[in-house]
């Protein structure tokens, strides 16, 4: 199905977060959409998909006018949306799952066809789905899969996906990719919305570059990454690079350790970290490396061993002690276990003072405005944490971590980031590195593991390898260990 | 205890837990759509005597179980109103309202306190009530009692095996995601807490035209708050509530049987065992103990015991539904 949308508008209270779009997508093609975050690209998608109602414009499906209103008219339509965070019902299976929304008017629920169509489905794409299977211990990958064939069972005829690479796997975003190939050569429209540029770049056939809420153009691929950069930010952008900062020191240290999950036992036979070195969890996720993170971090207990921090036994301390000594640990849900929603950043800001009955507000304030300044955060100290965007919250989580800091442990430090941002927080963090701080963190993003890294840990099939240099290690070899190759 | 002794307990067990699975699975429904109501308490109370009332002046203790379905659907409906279309909290609304119709069931029940009123027939089932011991234990009550052996698995079927119950269960849990997937989240949450509220109109009549016949001051008190609990206990499952229903009604008449046993201690104490007894029970369920406890068993025994106890109530209950 072609799909064409004429100059439409869409704003937020003050916000113009579409302004005059107009889009054309062939059948039969992939289509990127690409631009930083709060580009309007994922506002664009709601509008098309039903989610949000555009103020004005023509959405035009194979030359008819069409009027899309909710979700229901969408997929009536043939237009099918896979969300960043999947929309589906954790708690039921993958089966009910799958036909939650399903046309049909019987009072039973069809089981036998219901089962027989998602086999059928899943096998054209070579997806693994188990039926039984309750959706929460599904990953995001599976969980995109199940979403993805739900569409189609439905007869979308133009799919459109908000950033799905985000938090899959190497392999799945292998099949993924295949699989939107192979629908597009069935003649379905595909609309791939993402920041990251190599996504774009390895899988579309044309991409429309959106910023501030307006086209800067559409261009087909290949094309140079350099001008995709420059539409994207209107200039170009610089990696930071990685000095050495190891010191011979030892900040953080593991000693004949068990960290338990919920699924199994990981030993750590011994792990000593230095002042001013990175280094990277590399792993499918749910391997262990939250655990590890959480129990290192003093989160959570370690069921055995000593952990020593600038040669201190910190052993089953409790968390205020952690604090004390330095050690800071910034988790991947960030409006869940970083920052408290509903409190601005000034209050934030307030929470970390150390001592006081009454919060000095002018000083507080200051205290936020300065860390807006350094930090780069689009938003007043009266913002609340929840209306900013996802890059913002990071910054703000960084302009909230204490000074000194011997030891900082963080999950997935730029996931869901924007180029610019990603590249931001690396700077702030290798600046840290720079004062003596030791960096553990998590991410799903090899090429960020190795770009980072001084050294780097495998999580996988419930156990963990001995540090190895990034020196000589590559792209290959370390998706070679995840997958279960020590 | 003889054998002859326990078929009276579980007997008096069954009659006494009625009234509490008609209630447990009226709020189990209005809570997996996304509606907690909190009013049962009142809700029960106010209906019992509603039903007793309504079959006292017409004769038909069956037009005293509409009456009472019928306020109770009302009740659920400012329950509803209030949760869905106000968006309140329906933690407070609902205690309100528990408050406010216990009492109004003291001051509006007045005039019919301790009058012998009409009451549900016995009717033991053609050959089934023949059988050995299950004939006597289960079908040698009334109407009633088989209505409410018929609701849970009709309940449990409708949650399991027909769309409108995935839909049910999916409003409750993800309301923006069933919305779209074509669910009219709104209109659904109203139906649900409505039949869940008539269906708690219904426990408070089982108590006035049947279990404990005519109307006291306070005749139901503590079973509308055990209810809610027990709902908590059967992890919003109709199977798993009615069980706990039927466990919190062993109890219950263990609790009477004891009284001839043991003499010397106070009434009061035997008739509070139960609802501390629950208590423990809900406690002991609750994952977080379960964790300790379970610290140092090897993994997989873990996470067995767990996946099979631990439940999780509807992601969205309490929130109310804001399309955005």
């Amino acid at each position: 199905m072609d799909v064409e949308l004429r100059h439409i508008h869409k704003w937020f209270g003050a916000v113009h977060a579409n302004d005059d779009i107009s889009l054309r997508v062939r059948a039969g093609t992939i289509h990127g959409l690409l631009g930083e975050n709060g580009a309007g690209k994922s506002t664009l998608a709601k509008i098309l998909s039903g989610y949000i109602t555009r103020d004005s414009g023509e959405i035009i499906l194979d030359g008819r006018l069409v009027d899309i209103r909710t979700p229901t008219d969408a997929i009536r339509a043939g237009i099918g949306m896979l969300h960043q965070d999947p929309l589906d019902f954790p708690p039921l299976t993958v089966l009910e799952n799958f036909m939650l929304g399903q046309a049909g008017r019987r009072l039973w629920l069809d089981q036998r066809g219901a089962r027989r169509m998602l086999a059928s489905l899943a096998e054209r794409f070579h997806f693994m789905l188990n039926p039984e299977a309750h959706v929460s211990e599904l990953t995001v990958g599976e969980r995109q899969q199940l979403e993805m064939l739900r569409l189609l069972a439905l007869g979308a005829r133009v799919l459109i996906l908000d950033e799905p690479t985000t938090g899959i796997s190497a392999e799945q975003k292998t099949l993924l990719f295949a699989a939107l190939r192979q629908l597009a050569e069935e003649g379905k429209a595909i609309i791939f919305v993402s920041h990251k540029l190599e996504d774009i770049e390895a899988l579309c056939d044309e991409v429309t570059v959106l910023r501030h809420g307006r086209v800067v153009g559409t261009v087909a691929l290949p094309c140079p990454a350099e001008k995709l950069v420059a539409m994207m930010f209107g200039k170009v952008l610089a990696e930071p690079s990685k000095p050495h900062t190891t010191q011979d020191d030892i900040a953080f240290e593991l000693h004949d350790a068990v960290i338990r999950t919920e699924l199994f036992d990981l030993h750590i036979a011994h792990l000593a970290v230095h002042r001013g070195e990175v280094i990277g969890l590399a792993g499918l996720e749910g391997s262990g490396q939250q655990a590890f993170l959480a129990a290192c971090a003093g989160v959570e207990r370690l069921a055995r061993g000593t952990l020593r921090i600038n040669g201190q036994d910190m052993t089953h301390r409790p968390y205020r002690d952690y604090l004390a000594a330095g050690v800071c640990y910034v988790p991947a849900d960030r409006l869940r276990d970083g920052l408290i929603p509903g409190l601005t950043i000034r209050e934030h800001v307030a929470l970390r003072a150390p001592r006081g009955f009454f919060v000095d507000r002018t000083y507080t304030q200051q205290l936020a405005e300065a860390a807006i300044r350094t930090f780069n955060i689009r938003g007043t100290p009266e913002s609340r944490v929840e209306q900013l965007s996802g890059g913002n919250q990071q910054r703000t989580q960084l302009a909230l971590m204490p000074s000194p800091l011997s030891v900082l442990f963080m999950e997935h430090p730029t996931r869901g980031l924007d180029i610019e941002s990603t590249l931001w927080v690396w700077q702030q963090l290798i600046a840290r590195c720079q004062q003596g701080t030791a960096i553990v963190f998590a991410s799903s993003d090899l090429d960020e593991v190795l770009r980072y890294s001084d050294r780097v840990l495998v999580f996988s099939g419930g156990r963990v390898s001995p540090p190895l240099s990034t020196t000589a290690l590559t792209v290959d070899q370390l998706g070679h260990m995840i997958g279960g190759k020590f | 205890m003889s054998s002859e002794q326990i078929l009276i307990v579980l007997a008096t067990a069954i009659a006494s837990a009625t009234p509490l699975v008609f209630a447990v699975i009226g709020e189990t429904i209005s809570e997996r759509a996304g509606v907690i109501n909190l009013s049962a308490e009142g809700t029960i109370m106010f209906c019992a005597m509603v039903g007793f009332a309504a079959a006292l002046a017409t004769g038909s203790v069956w037009l005293g179980f509409i009456a009472a379905a019928v306020v109770g659907a009302l009740i659920a409906l400012i329950v509803a109103f209030n949760a869905i279309t106000l968006r309140q909290s329906q933690i407070a609304v609902g205690f309100v309202l528990a408050l406010l119709f216990s009492d109004l069931s003291s001051f509006l029940g007045v005039p019919i306190v301790r009058i012998p009123g009409p009451t549900v027939p016995a009717f033991p089932l053609p050959l089934l009530s023949e059988l050995p011991i299950v004939g006597r234990l289960l079908f040698s009550s009334d109407v009633v009692v088989y209505a409410s052996y018929v609701l849970i698995v009709l309940t449990w079927v409708f949650f399991y095996r027909t769309r409108a119950g995935l839909t049910l269960r999916a409003i409750g849990e993800q309301p923006n995601a069933a919305f779209a997937r074509g669910a009219d989240v709104v209109r659904l949450r109203y139906l649900y807490t409505l039949i869940g509220g008539a269906l708690m109109g219904i426990a408070g009549a089982a108590f006035s035209l049947d279990f404990k016949a005519g109307w006291s001051f306070r005749h139901t008190g503590g079973y509308g708050w055990i209810a809610l609990a027990i709902v908590i206990f059967g992890g919003w499952n109709p199977l798993r509530a009615a069980f706990g229903a039927y466990l919190f009604g062993v109890l219950q008449s263990l609790a009477s049987v004891a009284q001839d046993q043991f003499q010397g201690v106070p009434t009061q104490v035997l008739n509070v065992a139960p609802f501390a007894l629950m208590i423990v029970f809900l406690v002991f369920t609750s994952a977080g103990w379960l964790d300790r406890l379970l610290m140092h068993a090897p993994a997989k025994v873990r996470r067995r015991v767990l996946q099979a106890l631990h439940t999780a109530p509807p992601a969205a209950l309490g929130k109310p539904f804001v399309q955005d």
